[in-house]
């Protein structure tokens, strides 16, 4: 047996949360089926929705999908990564988060990892989207492609972070989780022209929508992906994505540090 | 190295408010322990041990009071606490989602353990630990027994130098309980680890404990070896049987004056409790034979910790676990695993 005497660590929030990551991550890469199975639901909308927008609006399919994809790649982080909290409140419910508040660890690294894990699966979900639907019609532009993935991990670190938070302050009350964030889901998806423009929407819904984060993001990945990147809704949509993700991680860690 | 204190508790207080009404959980804890000793909390559940090991271990702030704990300040650098002690919740330790190695392999590093030396220390505890068969399932695929050697070993992956045990053994079979235990001495003869663990099971704390604290509404009421306890606390049975309830009732007289206790008769039985049973039954078969009484029958029941604890607080352990004030809040999940038959538990510690 190994001896007693190696030193005690020290808490170090970067060597910290890159721990913490790194465990986040080991259960996605020893079963990644998880990540095709949150897929479900926003190949649903590819699938049966979109054959609906290309009828009704009587443009090309490519036209109509370069519209609608972009849309589709922040409904998996919003569906996706805005229940993650639910995977911490499980762990929080059956033991492991407790162990992990007992070890030395930065208490920001808690959730500044697991937010970061996000990364991983919106950059794989994407990318399948998109090559799922590249063979209709919709065209890719490398550049576009890559900042548009960009600004999507950031937008989903800082959702990841909220809902950390959401499951932080609902310990031991599922219910509530999803309660919240069922109420919350479906007005911010069609108050960010996800599904169906806005512009048809009456003046309210379109204020409502200008004050939306999601939207300004939503926006920003359909510039994107037509190729003009120097466009200033690009610039919006990074400073939606910023200011998100920089109010989620704030609140998140703040919820950890509370944690017990 | 010896009678250097590990944990120096002062005055923990922690009250909670509960639905506007102010419980409080643990009252002006203050105790000693050094290194190397086996300590168990004792105790029915709510009587405030899960919330006094919450606070030790940093995660619940105390209210009143604070305590050092192996060397640094719970309240002032809890960091530093935590880098040098290893903690078994009441709950599983492993995320139900990943396995059983990944999960010790990250444990290593979280303790800032260099990968090869996690790697190697990994592989002994699940040999020590006999999670070897299962080391790549899911933490969510084993059972019951699987999950809390897997806890334990997880609490000894960065071999602390003090291990806290939060009812280690509920809800396991009695064979499972006897293994975690075997472990449990086993690893600290090996490294002469401190460990400090609370549990609801007499048994328990009876047979392994060297020190056992007993707990009631927050307060430790006895603090001392089981034995000890017993000796000072209760006492052995005594029960002699006769021929006939002339003969008993002639007895009681006899075995009063020999045993300077009060002695009971029941039909053609005469019953006292005394502290030194062993000693007393074969004198007082002597002494009732030179009267001329014949004892047709002997029994002697060494005290349980139950027994302790009925003298303490006038209630047995369990029937203060069912009516356990306060604490919900902490100790919830440990009050769904309550339902051990104490009766049983006091059978095994008559055989004994």
């Amino acid at each position: 047996m190994t001896t007693t005497t190696s030193t005690p660590v020290r808490e170090n929030a970067a060597r910290d949360t890159w721990n913490v990551l790194t465990r986040e991550l080991k259960a996605v890469v020893r079963d990644p089926f998880t990540l095709i199975f949150s897929l479900l639901q926003p190949l649903v909308f590819l699938g049966l929705f979109a054959p609906l927008l290309i009828g009704q609006s009587g443009a090309p399919a490519g036209e109509t999908l370069q519209w609608f994809v972009p849309g589709v790649l922040v409904m998996i982080v919003l569906f996706g990564t805005g229940a993650v909290g639910s995977n911490l409140q499980y762990e929080m419910m059956t033991g492991s988060h407790e162990r992990t508040l007992v070890a030395p660890l930065a208490r920001s690294s808690l959730l500044v990892g697991r937010a970061l894990k996000e990364v991983a699966p919106i950059m794989v979900q994407g990318l399948i989207i998109v090559l799922i639907a590249w063979p209709f019609g919709f065209t890719i532009q490398v550049g576009g492609l890559v900042i548009g993935l960009l600004l999507l991990a950031v937008f989903g670190v800082g959702l990841g972070s909220l809902s950390y938070s959401l499951a932080l302050a609902t310990k031991d009350r599922e219910w509530l989780f999803w309660g919240v964030q069922q109420t919350l889901i479906f007005p911010l998806l069609i108050l960010s022209g996800m599904l169906l423009p806005l512009d048809a929407g009456p003046a309210w819904m379109r204020a409502v929508a200008t004050v939306n984060p999601i939207n300004w993001v939503v926006q920003a990945e359909r510039v994107l992906f037509a190729g003009d990147i120097g466009s200033p809704v690009v610039l919006w949509g990074w400073v939606a994505a910023l200011a998100l993700a920089a109010v989620g991680l704030t609140v998140g860690i703040r919820s950890m540090r509370r944690s017990s | 190295m010896t009678n250097q204190p590990i944990i120096e508790a002062q005055g923990l207080t922690k009250r909670f408010t509960v639905k506007k009404k102010t419980v409080e959980a643990v009252t002006d804890l203050t105790f000693t322990v050094t290194r190397g000793e086996l300590v168990a909390f004792l105790g029915p559940n709510g009587a405030g041990k899960s919330t006094s090991l919450r606070m030790l271990t940093t995660l619940l702030p105390p209210t009143a009071g604070t305590a050092r704990v192996v060397g640094h300040d719970i309240l002032r650098s809890p960091a530093a606490v935590r880098a040098r002690i290893g903690y078994v919740g009441q709950l599983t330790s492993g995320s139900f989602s990943q396995r059983v190695r990944d999960e010790l392999l990250s444990q290593g590093a979280f303790y800032g353990m260099p990968a090869p030396d996690a790697r190697t220390r990994a592989d002994e505890l699940i040999a020590s630990l006999d999670l070897a068969s299962f080391a790549t399932r899911t933490v969510q695929q084993l059972s019951g027994g699987q999950k809390r050697r897997l806890d334990i070993a997880l609490g000894l992956m960065h071999a602390p130098p003090l291990l806290f045990l939060d009812e280690p053994s509920t809800g396991l079979d009695p064979q499972s309980r006897a293994n975690l235990w075997e472990h449990i001495l086993r690893l600290r003869a090996e490294h002469g680890t401190t460990v400090f663990l609370t549990t609801h099971y007499l048994e328990e704390a009876d047979r392994y404990a060297e020190r056992v604290m007993v707990m009631d509404r927050g307060r430790v009421i006895a603090d001392d070896t089981a034995t000890r306890l017993k000796a000072e606390l209760a006492g052995d049975v005594v029960t002699l049987g006769f021929g006939s309830d002339g003969d008993a009732e002639r007895a009681v007289d006899i075995v009063r004056r020999l045993a300077q206790r009060d002695v009971a008769r029941e039909g053609a039985s005469v019953t006292l409790t005394a502290p030194d049973g062993d000693r007393l039954l074969p004198a007082a078969v002597r002494a009732l034979d030179a009267e001329g009484l014949r004892v047709e029958r002997a029994t002697g029941v060494p005290p349980t910790l139950d027994d302790v604890f009925l003298a303490l607080t006038g209630r047995t352990l369990r029937e203060a676990g069912e009516g356990a004030p306060g604490e919900e809040e902490t100790d919830a999940a440990a009050s769904t695993a309550s339902d051990e038959p104490a009766a049983s538990a006091h059978q095994t510690g008559a055989i004994r």
